[in-house]
């Protein structure tokens, strides 16, 4: 054992004893980032040597980097020494066969946020692999994937079981060079998913992971990755939530998508993290990297998020449309309240011929909120008869929040065909008045309102989730006209 | 007792007294018309009775069915039975006009204690309630009022006044925009809908209305209070000599 990873193993035991947040027992490592901490995460995954190599060039490739001031957010720097990069949850001595051997504590977390797993999978026939923290702690459905030959697995996993395709494609669409927090979470990722399904294969069901912030002061790199091989087809939920923390949380994922000939990948986020109090105060910083890329012809990627939650969102998830005929989807709905900041919106980059992309962003903001939507649609050179739609509809509903829009548009090719709508609308007292003339109460003409001005997103959520965002509406808006 | 009666009503909007004093009644069955110069306070008469909040009541009384209406909150009043149909009728982009309907309609139910009704029962009803005031069907499935026409949006209004079947119905300005061939759509609706328990209050600019619509009782206001009321004749009074004979007796 090296001198490094025995300081390393007392440390982590010293914050051992020191006991933790929550009841649930960590594995937290003290704050702080070098190349030790990478080669400790590692090392705790029991990682092939050229995925340590591959973390350690992102490392030094990052340092680097310079912090990305551009977005329209404003918030202090962030000391990523004080950012502690691993917490596991403690494994007792095997991991949960089934959902009913999962730690009762966590269990009960889920619940209260509304998420019951054992009732999402009778309900929904929903395959759930739950992330507590940075770990996989319940997996299933396994067996019914496997016998298709898909693959749906932490992403620790993968590493493990299915290296060849996880060097394949890990980093080939949000490489770590990409930009400052990508770099980062390339270093540091600690778990996520894996999705891998096979050449002409339809996934049976929706595959679903929930993320959780957990352990204060420490941040989360997830990494996920979705492979859809040519002809095969995927649905991807991701839903979020954060119990209350005073200190800021830093929250740095990428999600990669591949899709090959032919083959569809949708996506769909609800992000509800903590916000923050009255003030901003302890809210998770959200600067996720998320990009698809279609390369393959004939195939699809669509994104669909819902994002209510999180002190600062900075998130544009994207397309690249490299095969020919690919097809590229964005639809956003975004809600800022509170003291609120989100920049966010989606890139379609059309490489291929005949291809085109949708974008369909509405936008929120009440209270002191602030939110940018920021979207780029490029043409490049030899993408012959691409076209665009986008669409921005912005919603205030105070006199003190603010919506904004920068899109950028950049055509390459005199054939394409690009369209922009934009909108900018203020939620009526009128509207108001008029719902409550006709006996409908205040709270209910807000949701009804909002709900139709979101309805073009809602409706590409799967139905489960579509009914839980509408939810996630109601309670996120009580209150908020004014 | 008057189904509706407002006693000395004053009423400001950012400090300025547009209602100074008004007094009507109406009893059930009776078709009441309002009419009145451009800022003689037709509109805000409206708006005060549905409890829109940019209005400040600064005196004065209103009851309706006994109860006093100016305790209430705008969507009690309107489960307690008044409805307005609106001059400028308020677009809801994405909102099906079945489903803000149905939402409207049941939250009145529930308010007087009766039964929700379902899905199937309550299409049923629209689908009545459409044909008889001539209402496209193709509407009901649109999102209220998003892209109508000045016309449909206006008989939009007296589509969901046959819907909610009110006790009183304040229609302001109803006939603003419409074509001829509209305005006599709306005015049938609206004659349809009378009856001996359902007072109607209807404000208007012009004459022409009032002779699709036959009230009962015309007022007319000036600057905020009614300086004449008397029978239908008044309106044709009216539409001769213009409000300059009521200016001077104002004065």
């Amino acid at each position: 054992m090296s001198a490094t990873t025995k300081t390393l193993e007392e440390l982590t035991n010293r914050k051992y004893e020191a006991g933790f947040i929550t009841d649930i027992e960590q594995d937290t490592v003290p704050p702080g980032l070098d190349e030790d901490i990478i080669r400790f995460i590692s090392e705790k995954k029991a990682e092939p040597e050229w995925m340590l190599e591959w973390r350690l060039k992102a490392y030094r490739n990052w340092l680097q980097m310079p912090v990305p001031q551009w977005a329209n957010v404003y918030y202090p720097p962030i000391d990523f020494q004080a950012i502690s990069y691993y917490s596991a949850p403690k494994r007792k001595e095997d991991m949960p066969q089934s959902l009913d051997e999962i730690d009762p504590k966590l269990k009960e977390t889920y619940d209260r946020l509304g998420i019951p797993l054992h009732e999402q999978e009778m309900l929904a026939g929903v395959a759930v692999d739950a992330v507590f923290d940075s770990v996989s702690v319940a997996t299933s459905y396994k067996a019914k994937l496997r016998e298709k030959g898909i693959i749906f697995c932490s992403m620790s996993e993968a590493i493990q079981e299915h290296p060849e395709l996880v060097r394949k494609y890990l980093g080939s669409v949000v490489p770590y060079t990409d930009n400052y927090y990508a770099g980062l979470n390339s270093a540091v990722f600690t778990d996520g998913s894996f999705v891998f399904i096979p050449k002409g294969v339809r996934c049976p069901m929706e595959l679903s992971t929930y993320f959780r912030i957990n352990a204060a002061n420490t941040g989360q790199f997830e990494r996920t990755l979705i492979i859809a091989e040519e002809g095969s087809h995927v649905s991807y939920l991701e839903g979020c939530t954060a119990p209350v923390r005073d200190e800021n949380q830093l929250h740095a994922a990428v999600v990669e998508l591949i899709a090959l000939d032919d083959a569809q990948v949708k996506y769909s986020t609800v992000q509800n993290w903590y916000p923050g109090d009255e003030e901003g105060r302890g809210g998770v910083y959200n600067f996720v990297t998320k990009r698809g890329l279609c390369a393959g012809n004939n195939s699809k990627i669509s994104w669909t998020q819902v994002e209510t939650g999180s002190a600062i969102t900075w998130k544009y998830p994207s397309c690249v449309l490299r095969g020919d005929n690919s097809v590229g989807e964005f639809y956003s709905v975004a809600v800022t309240r509170g003291r609120q900041q989100a920049d966010t919106g989606t890139k379609m980059i059309h490489m291929g011929k005949n291809t085109r992309s949708t974008i369909v962003s509405k936008g929120i903001s009440a209270g002191h909120g602030q939110q940018s939507y920021r979207g780029l649609v490029r043409i490049t050179p030899k993408a012959e008869n691409a076209r665009n739609y986008s669409q921005c509809d912005s919603m205030l509903m105070s006199a003190t929040c603010g919506a904004h829009t920068f899109p950028y548009i950049d055509v390459q090719n005199p054939t394409a065909q690009l369209e922009h709508e934009a909108t900018t609308s203020k939620i009526g007292e009128e509207q108001i008045l008029y719902c409550n003339q006709r006996g409908i109460a205040t709270e209910d003409a807000v949701s009804l309102i909002v709900n139709g001005f979101c309805k073009e997103v809602f409706r590409t959520l799967p139905m489960e989730f579509a009914v839980e965002a509408q939810k996630l509406m109601e309670i996120t808006l009580e209150d908020s006209v004014g | 007792m008057a189904l509706l009666e407002i006693r000395n009503l004053h009423a400001q909007i950012q400090g300025v007294e547009i209602l100074k004093g008004i007094d009507l009644a109406i009893e059930r069955g009776e078709t009441h018309a309002i009419m009145g110069p451009n800022g003689s306070g037709k509109s805000t008469l409206a708006k005060v009775l549905a409890g829109d909040p940019s209005y400040e009541v600064t005196g004065g009384e209103v009851y309706f069915q006994d109860r006093n209406l100016l305790e209430l909150a705008p969507e009690d009043r309107a489960r307690e039975g008044v409805f307005l149909g609106f001059q400028y009728p308020v677009e809801i982009p994405g909102v099906s006009n079945t489903y803000f309907l149905k939402a409207a309609l049941n939250a009145i139910r529930k308010y007087r204690g009766e039964q929700e009704l379902d899905a199937m029962e309550f299409l049923q009803l629209i689908k009545e309630r459409a044909k008889s005031v001539k209402l496209d069907e193709a509407l009901l499935r649109r999102p209220v009022n998003d892209g109508f026409s000045g016309g449909e949006k206006k008989r939009n209004e007296i589509f969901q006044l046959a819907v909610l079947e009110p006790y009183l119905a304040i229609l302001d300005e109803t006939d603003s925009g419409l074509d001829i061939d509209a305005l006599r759509t709306v005015a049938d609706g609206v004659n349809s809908l009378r009856s001996e328990e359902r007072g109607f209050l209807v404000i208007t600019h012009y004459q022409r209305l009032l002779n699709y619509i036959i009230p009962d009782k015309v007022h007319v206001l000036l600057h905020g209070r009614i300086v004449k009321s008397g029978g239908k004749e008044l309106a044709e009074e009216l539409e001769e000599s213009g409000y300059a004979l009521f200016e001077e007796a104002a004065a």
